[in-house]
């Protein structure tokens, strides 16, 4: 990108610090739904750092997949399962807080010691690609990954029928004994969920 | 094209935190939705990751890139499986709770 070096740091640091700073506000938030659009904030500031990088590409994928689809995709989720209930108090709450965030910290300060304690084998600037890189994508993904590329297509098929046969209600059009036409309306409203206070 | 400014280290730390932070909503959000965020936080921290490499250690081939596409991809499906399983889920027992999903607990 052929922005001055000031600028880079500049928006580097500033989308750096939203991204961390939304992350956290994603698992710390008690409201669900501002965890969702701060999720779409998180997303966006990764698209920008990839502009950084010179993969316009990506970015632009990143923003379309992730904010246009994924992020839509949670915040129906939300609406469809959102009811207001008092979680039932855990055992051993703060332990296993205190537990878990020892392993973050932990695996956080090894992962900061290898990126700082390696010295990576820069490549050439001169021999970067830049700017064509949508170009260089496209070469790759039609020939050397063009396998990966296909199975990706199936991949996503699968999902599909995959989550429309998970979320799909059954619907019975015979009553099963009588062999009569039901009405769907009651069933949807005796609809009892099966697997609550079994134990 | 001055690669020298940023360095390669700043994008590989801000991934890790990510990540970790990541990690840390995964292990204790007790919100089903919150974990498939948590998820996908992590998923986005190592495409950042693939990313950078891409772009500072591989240059002009940009494997990485297309690594991360296929990230992209496979988050998609993820994302959409993983709330189907959690509607159906809500739809059995009620709730979002991860502490009540315990059927394979023994």
């Amino acid at each position: 990108m052929s922005i001055a070096v000031t600028t880079q740091f500049i928006c580097f640091a500033v989308l750096s610090l939203v991204i961390i700073v939304g992350a956290l506000g994603v698992v710390l938030l008690e409201n669900i739904v501002y965890s969702a659009f701060l999720l779409g904030g998180v997303f966006m500031s990764v698209a920008g750092l990839y502009l950084l990088l010179n993969a316009s590409f990506v970015a632009a994928a990143q923003v379309l997949v992730y904010v246009g689809a994924i992020n839509v995709l949670i915040l129906f989720a939300i609406m469809l399962v959102n009811k207001k209930e008092d979680l039932k108090p855990m055992k051993y709450l703060n332990s296993r807080r205190l537990i878990s965030t020892t392993i973050c910290i932990t695996l956080l300060s090894l992962l900061i010691r290898v990126d700082l304690s390696k010295v990576w084998e820069i490549a050439n600037p001169n021999l970067s690609i830049g700017e064509e890189s949508t170009v260089r994508i496209g070469e790759h993904l039609f020939s050397d990954y063009l396998l990966p590329f296909e199975v990706a297509s199936v991949l996503l098929l699968m999902a599909m029928i995959g989550a429309i046969v998970l979320a799909r209600r059954d619907v019975l059009t015979k009553d099963i004994s009588t062999g009569l036409p039901v009405d769907q309306e009651l069933i949807e409203k005796s609809d009892k969920p099966l697997l609550i206070k079994k134990n | 094209m001055n690669f020298e400014s940023i360095p390669l280290q700043g994008f590989l730390i801000v991934s890790s935190i990510l990540f970790c932070i990541g990690i840390w909503g995964l292990l204790n959000s007790r919100n089903a939705v919150r974990v498939l965020m948590s998820i996908e936080l992590m998923l986005n921290a190592v495409n950042l990751n693939l990313m950078a490499f891409s772009s500072y250690v591989d240059n002009n081939l940009i494997q990485g890139q297309v690594f991360s596409i296929f990230v992209i991809t496979v988050a998609a499906a993820e994302a959409a499986v993983g709330l189907a399983i959690l509607l159906s889920l809500y739809r059995n027992r009620v709730t979002v709770d991860m502490e009540s999903f315990n059927l394979l607990k023994w």
